[in-house]
């Protein structure tokens, strides 16, 4: 054959060549069918261990009784047992190592979030314990008359 | 090119064998929901979310709880989780708002800059809400590069590395769950807390809600609390007719959520 025919495909050749060495280089090792579906499990495994890495911030009540134990058991026994500590302290990761004080949150919005009360019927929010927030006390931080840790308690 | 009548019938018969084989292959992998215990037999691990509608109360904890768990900036209108309120009046009207995702909670009968008078109300509840992890995730299927995938144990996840940032995946989602975070430029959403329940934790949500209206659990353990409450109780999932075969189900849903 003449070669003005075969040079177009070498070079043809050369570019597939090309992008496939490219490929081989760029696509990780990791890189496959992992699972039983094409669709869903094509990934690079890699991914997943990121993820798994992830750093957690949140700790958990039972880490924060381990040192704050008087604390744990007044709540323990209020009706705010239910609630984590790490909602209104801030989460617990770093502590206390590197953060010495957590960042507390005494805001009296942080309270209206339960304690707006809402009519709405066939719901729970209705039946809690809840306050008119724009005539009861406004701009009053709820902790200067009610403990957090011991609900029941007026002051 | 030449066929002998031995070579054809022998081709034949074997690409009959192989067709016959490929429906049996695919039955594995996707089931009916109310099969789902079936499905995961011989799977150890499958991930599950129940969230009990009837107890959120719409304090917006797990929306705080997430957004700083998961490091999405917390004032970026963007969350992998949200509540939203559904006020229904006497005169059939739905009203729906989610200010911030439901991220400081609900603090004023105010909804959409309307006050409902409380005699108008007819039901209002919270519907707390995240992605679904679909069996059949469609955010999955139209990814072109492979950057997203559902892990072993039933979980959708983004490969932040390898995402382009398309939005293909977003524009997919038929729950809206999916979001470009604002520092990575990637497709980002709920991973279940994938760091914390593989480690034996509580998904940040789960651990932050007062109420127990979010759990999780395993559909691979017959014997799990979630597992018998998803498998005994009348739970309904999200869009069942798109066919997506989520992983979240709920309890006490109404038809007016969507």
């Amino acid at each position: 054959m003449k070669n003005h025919v075969l040079r177009p495909l070498w070079l043809a050749l050369g570019l597939i060549a090309a992008v496939l060495i490219a490929r081989h280089f760029m696509v990780p090792d990791d890189f496959g069918v992992h699972g039983d579906s094409f669709t869903y499990n094509f990934y690079r495994l890699g991914a997943v261990k990121y993820w798994e890495d992830f750093p957690a911030k949140y700790q958990g009540r039972e880490r924060c009784g381990k040192c704050h134990d008087e604390n744990a058991e007044t709540i323990a026994a209020s009706k705010h047992s239910i609630i984590q500590c790490e909602n209104c302290h801030g989460p617990g990761v770093g502590h206390p190592k590197t953060v010495k004080q957590l960042p507390v949150n005494g805001s009296r919005e942080l309270c209206l979030r339960c304690h707006e009360y809402l009519a709405y019927p066939s719901s729970l929010r209705s039946q809690l314990p809840g306050i008119d927030g724009n005539t009861h006390k406004p701009n009053k931080e709820c902790r200067k008359c009610h403990d957090p840790h011991q609900p029941d308690l007026e002051g | 090119m030449s066929c002998s009548r031995r070579d054809f019938l022998k081709q034949s018969v074997a690409g009959a064998v192989a067709a016959a084989a490929v429906p049996t292959v695919c039955t594995v992998i996707f089931l009916e929901p109310g099969e789902a215990e079936a499905a995961v037999e011989g799977k150890k691990l499958r991930w599950t979310f129940l969230v009990d509608t009837e107890k959120c109360v719409g304090c917006g904890l797990c929306v705080q709880a997430c957004k700083t768990e998961n490091e999405i900036p917390y004032d970026a209108p963007v969350s992998r989780t949200w509540v939203e309120r559904y006020v229904v009046t006497k005169d059939g009207e739905t009203h729906i708002d989610s200010p911030i995702q439901g991220r400081d909670g609900y603090t004023s009968p105010e909804i959409r800059g309307e006050v409902i008078d409380p005699e108008d109300i007819e039901k209002a509840f919270f519907v707390p809400k995240l992605c679904n992890q679909c069996d059949n995730p469609p955010c999955v299927q139209v990814c072109p590069v492979g950057a997203t995938f559902q892990t072993e144990d039933g979980v959708v996840l983004v490969d932040r590395d390898w995402c382009i940032g398309c939005g293909y995946c977003v524009m997919a989602c038929p729950y809206g769950v999916r979001f470009f975070h604002p520092v990575t430029k990637t497709a980002e959403k709920c991973t279940f807390c994938y760091h914390r329940i593989t480690e034996g934790k509580q998904a940040a949500c789960v651990q932050a809600c007062p109420f127990e209206a979010r759990r999780m659990g395993n559909l691979g353990d017959p014997d799990d609390p979630v597992t018998k409450i998803i498998m005994t109780e009348r739970v309904q999932v999200l869009k069942d007719e798109y066919g997506t075969k989520p992983s979240v189900f709920y309890l006490g849903l109404d038809e007016r959520v969507r």
